[in-house]
């Protein structure tokens, strides 16, 4: 049985002259111990999908419709109480930015035997024994010393292993981690992800890394999905996604990477920009900036049809398969 | 690197030092030690004693990690900045002493790109008035027909519709922002152009699109470009020369071929180490011991000591200078100078 | 979230700022609404006053003592001619009232238009200049402040007054006044100027100006003011209700505008006199349009500060 499954999601904004939808029926599960990236760039949906997972959508936000089920259990029909425990005992978040998470007033110690003691029935002193053990479990050197230290006396790359810490703190089956190192240095953020990949494994914690950064998603997880204006354009294996995409999206994605062309020649640009959700385009939100787009596209949403290991949402796919950007990918 | 060439660099950076106090006033220097009141001010070392140059048609990378002073370096060029020592020479003339004046001229050659395409065009102005007014300012005597041709004229070239030149700057995307900012910097006609971070704030997508732009414009109007980046993936595509930097100092200067296929300095290494690659499933990831250090007060020796798995003795105390490598590159490393390194790497 | 479409027709200047979000917390705000209402109601009023009063209470000939204390019509005894009744020297109220008003209201946007040139210049100055100049200004200017407005209203206007004679004080009293209320306010909206200031100072199109090589006084007036104004919108309505205050205090401790030409403070003042003897309506009546006004104008100010950034307000 699957950890996570998630059927038909949608969710909408009510703005001021309309309502917008930000995810259009989102379906993909996630098995226990799993490591799932999903992908696209700003505007895609990611993040929104990321906090609809643990029902954390504040207004105009709002889940219109479809099924959220963890552990056999939907979320979005789940009671306030039901929620609390589920957030942080059994899902945990991580977000981009250490600061935003960390409460600045409180040690990290405080933070950490709170919240250890909100969920379970312990003393204060089993608990700072727990929040020691997870300190060092992120490799943080002297924990009872940085028990006592407030947020803005650690370094970036060290408030981020505490939130992972945090995160672990209750032994969650899940971790969503939404962009965890795009504020960090590149050294740190190899760090960090070696670490976060390292715990997942060991403990069998599922991760959700939301991510714009391919590279990242190739090193740390097995199963990936591309999002592009709110629907999933493809998902499968994260191998078969970087060798071998079907969708000309995820393959113009790939393509525009600096690594992907010859020093000093024009990278392969996708033409055009993401579009805002007011203004969606009908059929294929991808047509406009698709050099394979047809009639059928421009007027007929793509159904998703499982094409080898991957489901891809595009009508062209096999017509695709010829095509030489595509062999480029591969190659 | 240069006295082989005769060729005198465009952009010359001698012995550069920035400094920026932390304490301000009588009353933040005084500090209570040892029983006694004495002054003392603290500084951020941002920029120390960094020599490089750029030679023209050249794209000079500067890569490092936040706090490395890579910004500083592009804002003492550009003239935001008044370094605390050291020269900057443009086309050989000393420019970083100039009066407001003197500069005029040079800032029609040298123009800068911002990281923030967000925040680098006024909110209140529209498109025809931000692009209007640097070619107004530069050439009082234009009619206004020139002056719309102009502008006309760049947003063609940076792939912005002439018709939008109404519009505030909110109503466009990140990418055609920076687009319109990199066409403002080119109404004036800029000779040289300091890019500080230019793509990092925006997707995957436009991020190759605005570098292409780049491309463009350096090859169809023959610019020098100072190429701020964190992205080393950006400096291998782009750049013709990188110079990386660490906690304000040059750890090593090389062709962007040569760094990538034969970095030496250890900081070098471990950074090209760490970039998320695409295709192979192991990263070889060269783990840095702790964090950076912060540029307050920095250590005697060598700034990257704390985090080198190869420091020894002379590390601590003496600061290495960049020495040139047979293959054309100069390193500041006493391991490399030494030959520690591949020694310690084999055995 | 980024846009691609750009609809390329333009809507009118007038149609923007309805649908702006500025004119949909106005419509969506029924306080705001009934403030602007009122307060255009009042300012129309009082500005067409020549045409809507029936007498001209600034002419001896039409003031007749003996119509002196008649009631507002609603009360027994009153004359039909004089809608709100009479004042203690047989003028009409209503027009009186209109035209203190209009007294009123241009003391208050006068000497706020002061304080703002004032303000506006000393702290674009003291914030893009910074170093000593900016610490010699923000120092007059705590200097100003610890200073009450009226208190420094009373010793310059009680000077001029003594200086002058009554004769010449009170033929100049709307210059003085605008002076005094507009010299003594000026570190309210310095204070705010600068702290904008510093905030834009560091933003990217600063830097991109003077790459540009434009010159300081360029980068202030044309990049960094434009981009200042939303708290100076804020504060200029609340220092104009601030202002009105001001002079009606000033007014009504007779240093301000002399009982022949009465703004709404001297109005308040001379009825005050009579309150006790039965004519109420002298004081009240005078008293509820100078209320009102005022109220409108800081609800509106309010509304105008929960839009436009609330923080840069406190800065």
């Amino acid at each position: 049985m699957s950890l996570l499954s998630v059927r038909d999601l949608t969710v909408k904004f009510a703005m001021r002259d309309q309502t917008v939808t930000a995810l259009n029926g989102i379906s993909f599960d996630l098995a226990k111990g799993e490591r799932l990236g999903i992908v696209g760039e700003s505007g895609a949906g990611k993040s929104i999908t990321g906090f609809s997972l643990m029902n954390l959508l504040s207004r105009p936000g709002y889940i219109d419709s479809g099924k959220i089920e963890f552990e056999g259990e939907d979320v979005v029909k789940m009671s306030d109480k039901r929620l609390r425990d589920l957030r942080g005992n059994r899902m945990a978040m991580i977000f981009q930015d250490p600061m935003v998470t960390l409460n600045p007033v409180l040690t990290i110690g405080q933070q950490m035997i709170e919240t250890l003691m909100a969920h379970r029935k312990l003393s204060r002193e089993e608990a700072r024994q727990i929040a020691i053990v997870k300190l060092r479990e992120v490799y943080i050197p002297s924990p009872e010393e940085r028990l006592e230290q407030y947020p803005h006396e650690l370094s970036g790359g060290m408030r981020q292993r505490i939130i992972i810490a945090i995160a672990l703190l209750l032994d969650p089956q899940l971790i969503i981690a939404d962009e965890p190192t795009t504020a960090l240095d590149v050294t740190i953020q190899a760090d960090i992800m070696e670490l976060l990949l390292e715990l997942c494994q060991s403990n069998q914690v599922g991760l959700i890394l939301i991510t714009h950064d391919l590279g990242v998603v190739s090193q740390m997880t097995e199963r990936t999905l591309v999002m592009y204006a709110g629907r999933i354009i493809e998902q499968g294996r994260t191998r078969e996604i970087i060798n071998d995409p079907q969708h000309p999206y995820t393959q113009g994605l790939i393509n525009a990477l600096p690594q992907q062309t010859v020093p000093g020649q024009r990278l392969k640009q996708i033409p055009g920009n993401m579009p805002g959700l007011a203004s969606i385009p009908t059929g294929c939100a991808f047509h406009p900036r698709c050099k394979y787009a047809t009639d059928l596209c421009r007027s007929q949403i793509p159904e998703v049809v499982q094409y080898g290991d991957l489901k891809v949402a595009c009508h062209e796919v096999q017509r695709l398969q010829a095509d030489e950007d595509r062999q480029e990918v591969r190659a | 690197m240069t006295d082989a060439k005769t060729e005198t660099p465009l952009l010359d950076i001698r012995n550069l030092e920035k400094r920026f106090d932390l304490d301000h006033g009588l009353l933040e220097t005084l500090k209570f030690r040892k029983g006694k009141f004495v002054r003392e001010t603290r500084s951020v070392h941002a920029v120390n004693n960094i020599s490089l140059q750029a030679r023209k048609g050249e794209a000079l990378c500067v890569v490092g990690e936040s706090g490395c002073g890579k910004s500083t370096v592009a804002r003492l060029v550009a003239g935001l900045l008044t370094p605390t020592a050291g020269e900057i020479h443009y086309d050989g003339q000393r420019i970083d002493n100039l009066s407001r004046a003197g500069i005029q001229p040079l800032r029609k050659k040298i123009q800068m790109i911002f990281q923030n395409p967000y925040a680098s065009l006024n909110p209140r102005m529209t498109i025809r008035q931000a692009l209007e007014e640097p070619v107004r300012h530069h050439n009082p005597n234009a009619s206004a027909a020139e002056v719309r041709d102009k502008v006309t004229e760049v947003m063609l070239s940076v792939g912005v519709d002439p018709s939008w030149a109404k519009r505030y700057p909110h109503e466009f995307s990140g990418g055609q922002r920076q687009r319109i900012a990199i066409a403002r910097a080119l109404t004036v006609n800029p000779e040289f152009i300091i890019a500080d971070e230019p793509i990092s704030a925006l997707d995957v997508s436009i991020q190759a699109q605005v570098l292409n732009l780049m491309l463009e414009a350096k090859e169809s109007r023959g610019l020098t470009y100072l190429f701020i980046t964190h992205d080393l993936s950006v400096v291998e595509h782009f750049g013709t020369r990188v110079a990386v930097l660490y906690l304000g100092s040059v750890c090593e200067v090389a062709d962007t071929a040569t760094l990538f296929s034969n970095p030496k300095h250890p900081y070098t290494r471990a950074l090209l180490s760490a970039v998320p690659q695409l295709k192979d499933d192991r990263p070889n990831h060269i783990r840095l011991k702790g964090e950076i250090p912060t540029p307050i007060n920095l250590p005697k020796g060598c700034p990257f000591q704390s985090r080198c798995a190869f420091a020894g003795a002379r590390c601590k105390s003496e600061k290495p200078n960049a020495i040139h490598q047979p293959d054309g590159s100069m390193v500041a490393c006493h391991a490399v100078e030494e030959n520690r390194l591949d020694e310690m790497a084999a055995g | 979230m980024s846009e691609t479409v750009i609809p390329n027709d333009r809507p009118s200047r007038w149609s923007r700022m309805w649908n702006s979000n500025m004119g949909y917390s106005f419509r969506r705000n029924p306080v705001a609404v009934v403030s602007m209402i009122v307060f255009l109601m009042i300012a129309f009023a009082a500005f067409l006053a020549p045409v809507i009063a029936p007498y001209d209470p600034y002419d001896p000939a039409n003031i007749d003592i003996m119509n002196s204390e008649y009631p507002p019509i609603w009360v027994d005894g009153a004359l039909p001619e004089f809608m709100l009744g009479t004042d203690d020297q047989g003028r009409d109220l209503w027009s009186t009232i209109l035209y203190g008003t209009r007294l009123s209201l241009l003391i208050g946007i006068c000497a706020v238009a002061l304080q703002a040139f004032l303000g506006i210049s000393i702290g674009l100055i003291a914030g893009y200049v910074g170093g000593r100049l900016d610490s010699l200004l923000m120092r007059l200017a705590d200097i100003q402040l610890s200073f009450s407005t009226l208190m420094v209203a009373i010793i310059f206007l009680a000077v001029t007054q003594a200086m002058f004679g009554s004769d010449t004080f009170n033929r100049y009293a709307v210059v003085f006044l605008i002076a005094v209320i507009g010299v003594a306010e000026w570190p309210q909206y310095a204070r705010t100027v600068r702290a904008t200031v510093l905030a834009e100072k560091k933003k990217e199109y600063v830097d991109s100006a003077r790459v540009l090589g434009f010159g300081p006084l360029r980068i202030m007036v044309r990049h960094i003011l434009p981009n200042s104004l939303s708290p100076i919108f804020v504060i200029s309505t609340v220092q104009v209700a601030n202002a009105i205050i001001s002079e009606a205090s000033l007014s009504f401790l007779g240093l301000g505008m002399p009982p022949s030409q009465p703004s709404l403070g001297s109005l308040i003042s001379s009825g005050f006199d009579y309150i006790f003897s039965g004519s109420w309506w002298i004081t009240a009546i005078p008293g509820v349009v100078l209320v009102v006004l005022v109220l409108v104008i800081n609800l509106l100010g309010d509304w105008m500060r929960d839009v436009l950034n609330p923080k840069l307000y406190k800065g």
